[in-house]
């Protein structure tokens, strides 16, 4: 029998995550929410999250960083925007998951051969490469970096598409692909100047 | 009425019926589009995720092309239309992004200034073109086909100012210019989970399932969709929903393909064909006799 510690001390938070969090995109007014739950009973996902989005706005704001970017939420979030258009504070509540997701994957908190981050950086990936998306390579990457069985279930599915002329396996490649890397070493280093 | 059209990567691969049905409205009802040259990824949320800084950068390569050529741009899929919308509201909102983004093309040449309206087929066939002028041009009337209107997410929110947030109903509206009967749909803009289905199989298909249910529940014949995301799930994993809860069977298409339908067009030059649930019985047990 394991047996944790069920309250939460003042000790247990990081008060460096906290200033990130109110200073990050989407975080700035979130030391306005009022903990009425709007968001979580709008949200379609609440019910398999850990946490609800209210208890991550509150986690969040105190500072809570392992449970915060620990939880199951910031990967069920499908950005949907149901949360942001009720919240009667105006707390850009989809853009601060999408930054603590981001933070995840920066600090490596995931699963290994978790399929978000595997998906995420293929895709980023391929439109630095090419400029654009082609969706049968981008499937049979991240399949073939995280469930390299499940392919053979997503054949019946793969052949019916390639049967409606829906899955194109011609790669689609911008013709100035130059400029996309270009415009992304620029970010990086703009990035770096202003310590964003 | 000339716009620039931004077809975004799904309109070339899995939603190409979109793109085509979408082409055969315009072409129907005298909307000059063009497509935006060598226009790149927007990003869609999948990028976001990974770099949002760098995400604003490639949505604004397009905007800044679109630009050049003084046209407001069209883009179709949910995602891209959501993408490049806060592309331009971070720009307004945050220096620091602005100031990022403006640096990124002026790399590669290019200048953005905010002057280009990022627009979703829906608006402009209601605001630019007119019920009217619609209803006027349907040639294969949809003789009371009952239709669940499903706007899915990112179109209505959180940035289009077209229609409402929480009751859209730009879609009913042009769809019963064309007879179709708008049935009930409570869940016309709740999610259907999007990449879930892939990432997290059990969550996407509870949430594609509940979908489905209501459709069927509320009598439609036909879901009809405005996203190439929310058209493959409801459509592509009906059986494995329906394995996991109640069957269903229910096609799935694109607003723009019932348009197009209604409009006199061609069922195999808008895709019908392209479709997992047929709706050839629907259309006969309707007594539609198209083209």
């Amino acid at each position: 029998m394991e047996l944790k510690r069920t309250v939460k001390f003042e000790a247990d938070r990081d008060p460096e995550f906290a200033r990130w969090v109110s200073h990050t995109v989407g975080g700035e007014r979130i030391r306005h929410c009022l903990q009425c739950g709007l968001c979580s009973g709008k949200c379609p996902l609440s019910l398999y999250m850990d946490y609800t989005p209210r208890r991550l706005m509150h986690l969040s704001r105190e500072g809570f960083k392992e449970e915060v970017l620990g939880s199951t939420s910031i990967w069920l979030c499908t950005a949907c925007y149901a949360c942001m258009v009720e919240c009667p504070k105006k707390i850009n509540v989809t853009h601060l998951l999408y930054a603590l997701k981001e933070r995840a994957i920066e600090e490596g908190r995931y699963p290994r051969r978790f399929a978000i981050p595997v998906m995420a950086r293929q895709f980023s990936r391929m439109v630095r490469g090419r400029g654009r998306i082609t969706e049968s390579w981008l499937v049979l990457q991240v399949f073939m970096r995280t469930a390299i069985w499940r392919l053979l279930g997503m054949s019946r599915l793969g052949l019916k598409l390639l049967r409606a002329g829906r899955l194109p396996l011609r790669r689609e490649t911008i013709q100035r692909q130059a400029e996309i890397a270009t415009m992304l070493d620029s970010v990086a280093t703009t990035r770096k100047e202003l310590a964003l | 009425m000339r716009y620039a059209y931004y077809p975004g990567c799904s309109l070339r691969g899995t939603g190409r019926a979109y793109e085509e049905s979408l082409v055969a409205v315009f072409r129907a009802l005298s909307v000059e589009i063009e497509e935006i040259d060598d226009w790149n990824c927007c990003g869609a949320t999948t990028y976001m995720s990974v770099d949002e800084l760098t995400s604003y950068a490639l949505a604004a390569r397009n905007l800044a092309l679109a630009e050049r050529d003084h046209t407001d741009i069209i883009a179709p899929c949910a995602a891209c239309y959501l993408v490049l919308n806060k592309t331009q509201h971070y720009m307004r909102e945050y220096p620091s992004i602005h100031l990022v983004v403006t640096r990124a093309l002026g790399a590669i040449g290019l200048t953005y200034k905010g002057r280009v309206k990022v627009r979703h087929p829906l608006d402009i066939l209601l605001n630019d073109v007119g019920v009217e002028a619609i209803a006027a041009k349907v040639k294969v009337p949809l003789n009371g086909l009952k239709v669940a209107p499903y706007y899915g997410c990112q179109i209505v929110r959180p940035y289009a100012t077209f229609d409402d947030q929480r009751d859209p109903t730009s879609m009913d509206r042009l769809l019963s210019a064309c007879g179709a009967k708008i049935v009930r749909y409570p869940l016309k803009t709740r999610c259907c989970g999007g990449s879930q289905k892939g990432t997290l199989p059990e969550v996407g298909l509870d949430l594609i399932h509940y979908l489905l249910m209501e459709a069927q529940k509320n009598g439609a014949e036909v879901i009809s969709t405005v996203c190439p995301l929310c058209q493959f799930n409801l459509e592509s994993f009906q059986k494995e929903a329906g394995d996991r809860h109640h069957p269903t069977s229910i096609p799935v298409l694109y607003f723009s393909q019932l348009l197009a339908l209604a409009l006199g067009a061609a069922p195999d030059s808008i895709g019908l064909q392209r479709g997992f649930v047929p709706i050839e019985p629907v259309l006969a047990g309707r007594e539609i006799t198209y083209a």
